[in-house]
């Protein structure tokens, strides 16, 4: 559907009236870090009878009524300084609460930029800041809540090049990333600069909470001293989750990091919280405590500085700190074709079958036209409804058979699509090709309206 | 013996997408039952609920890494592992540790 002038009028005026948003929020950013300072270096603010200024006593007054948290844990808690390491879907709440309830230092960092299927649950940003990086919008959130605490953005991919020198800035580190090397590499480091680590994870409708290295606890690697196999790493690309999950987890990751800033309560330490959303069930298990023979924490051999900066996490977990999807190469490139040319061969009526080997849910999300949805883990049992729809193609067409029927295999990235072909050539139909970058380059170089997801 | 066996974190899709699955087991030598230990269960599991992707689950007689084990809401590390001796109506969790966000 092509936009109307009306629209694309529309469009336009609003580009202009963000752009100049945009440009007045930075600078009222600006005037209030400054203004932070200057009553930061202001001894002359009046207190009384505590360290909380008349401001502070009002804001935070719902706080201060509580018996077990009271002035000494807001005071506590306006001193200390908290991390959080990934601005998604747990990061979210969490950075929301944790500015809200007047954590003196907040540091963010993340790498990446929002994006439209980011917003049903990373709460922190909104569609304003579509394509700029989630630091600047979840600091402008932050600010715009509480504008007395200090917001620091961390515009960059932890590392362990970087990690010791980031990290070190803070006392509470929270992990709210998303992928195995990062939970190893955040955990070393925590153990490396002595600071306790909260760690949350959330796919699908689970949800995961515990405390690391938390006055003699364990580590991350304490529980879990061998990565998994990449293939037991679910993501949230790929196998989805629901909004609220991630939230739970964050605000928990935030209550969690408040009680340790304050210095109230039981921290989560040597117990485990486990959310199954779907059955309305949590449950809290004890876990092991450190382990003597952990290499991070144990006393044989504790990480150093410099073992943990020349540590390769990707290696060792066998998979990336970016969340970049994979891409497989495994079919020669006689084996393969471009949407392009399998867009050509459809408009030159070219007689072919198209096997979309997608999960069945993907499927009805958005499919290309005549094609046959055979799940790649039922493949084996369905090479029969194969070789029938190459044989009705060829006597529609009215072809002798072994003439040339195409035999073309999809998927949402290209991956899955090349293992179904490398199959489908072992079983003889050695005609098969893949769709190189699947649904995903059908969208980006066919057709820019066709969804993705 | 009756037991409760919960799977999750994505293991129940390796036994149908079912959670929760009530079982019986018994461990004989011959004709006379023998305490069962979790080494005795995890076989049984593999055998009897595993439909797929076994390598999923365990590795060697273990569970693969990245697994958590909790025997009666306690990590089994802490009751002897695979030498844990089950009782009737024990409840055995396993669960995958998650890395999303
Ligand atoms: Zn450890």
């Amino acid at each position: 559907m092509a936009e109307s002038e009306e629209e694309r009028r529309i469009i336009r005026e609003m580009e202009s009236l963000n752009d100049s948003k945009r440009k007045i929020d930075d600078q009222i950013g600006l005037l209030q870090a400054r203004l932070v300072q200057i009553r930061q270096n202001n001894h002359s603010t009046k207190t009384y009878g505590n360290e909380l200024s008349s401001h502070d006593i009002y804001r935070y007054s719902r706080h201060l009524l509580l018996p077990s948290f009271a002035v000494q844990g807001q005071a506590n808690l306006l001193n200390s300084s908290v991390l959080v390491v990934g601005a998604g879907g747990l990061g979210s709440p969490a950075l929301l609460y944790l500015a809200a309830c007047g954590v003196g230092r907040l540091g963010i960092v993340d790498h990446d930029v929002v994006e439209l299927n980011n917003l049903h649950r990373q709460i922190i940003h909104n569609e304003a800041y579509i394509g700029r990086p989630k630091v600047e919008s979840a600091a402008a959130a932050c600010r715009s809540i509480n504008s007395t605490i200090q917001v620091v953005e961390h515009k960059e991919a932890l590392r362990a090049t970087n990690a010791l020198e980031i990290m070190s800035k803070y006392d509470v580190i929270l992990d709210a990333t998303d992928n195995a090397p990062s939970r190893y590499m955040i955990s070393d480091c925590c153990v490396v600069l002595g600071k306790p680590l909260v760690s949350g994870a959330a796919v699908g409708l689970e949800g995961q909470l515990t405390v690391y290295n938390y006055n003699g606890g364990p580590c991350y690697r304490c529980l879990f001293p061998t990565p998994p196999p990449t293939t037991a790493c679910q993501r949230c690309s790929d196998s989805g989750v629901l909004g609220v999950v991630p939230g739970i987890i964050g605000c928990l990751q935030a209550l969690e990091a408040v009680k340790i800033s304050a210095k109230v309560g039981d921290p989560l330490s040597e117990r485990m919280l486990l959310l199954d959303a779907m059955s309305a069930r949590i449950r809290i298990v004890k876990i092991r405590g450190r382990s003597q023979q952990c290499k991070a924490c144990g006393d044989t051999s504790p990480l150093t500085r410099q073992q943990f900066e020349e540590f390769d996490y990707e290696s060792f977990t066998q998979s990336p700190l970016s969340t970049t999807p994979l891409k497989l190469k495994l079919l020669p490139g006689d084996a393969r074709i471009s949407s392009k040319e399998f867009s050509k061969k459809i408009k030159d009526a070219e007689p072919h079958i198209l096997v979309d080997v997608r999960p069945s849910h993907h499927y009805k999300i958005v499919s290309l036209p005549r094609s046959l949805n055979i799940p790649l883990p039922s493949l084996e049992d369905r090479l029969p409804e194969i070789s029938s729809a190459l044989k009705k193609e060829q006597e529609c067409r009215g072809l002798d058979s072994g003439s040339g029927t195409g035999l073309y295999v999809v998927c949402r990235r290209g991956n899955d699509s090349q293992r179904a072909v490398e199959y489908l050539h072992k079983m003889g139909f050695s005609t098969a090709k893949d769709i190189i970058g699947g649904l995903e380059s059908w969208a980006f170089d066919i057709d820019p309206n066709f969804p993705t997801y | 013996m009756q037991l409760t066996l919960e799977f999750g974190g994505g293991l129940e899709l390796l036994c149908n997408s079912v959670k929760i699955h009530s079982v019986d087991v018994d461990h004989k030598v011959g004709e006379e039952k023998v305490q069962l230990t979790m080494k005795d269960l995890l076989a049984w599991v593999r055998k009897n609920l595993i439909k797929e992707r076994p390598e999923m689950f365990m590795k060697g007689d273990s569970v693969r890494p990245g697994v958590l084990v909790l025997v009666n809401d306690c990590d089994w590390e802490l009751s002897g592992q695979l030498d844990t001796i089950l009782e009737e109506k024990d409840v055995v969790v396993f669960i995958s540790t998650l890395h999303g966000g």
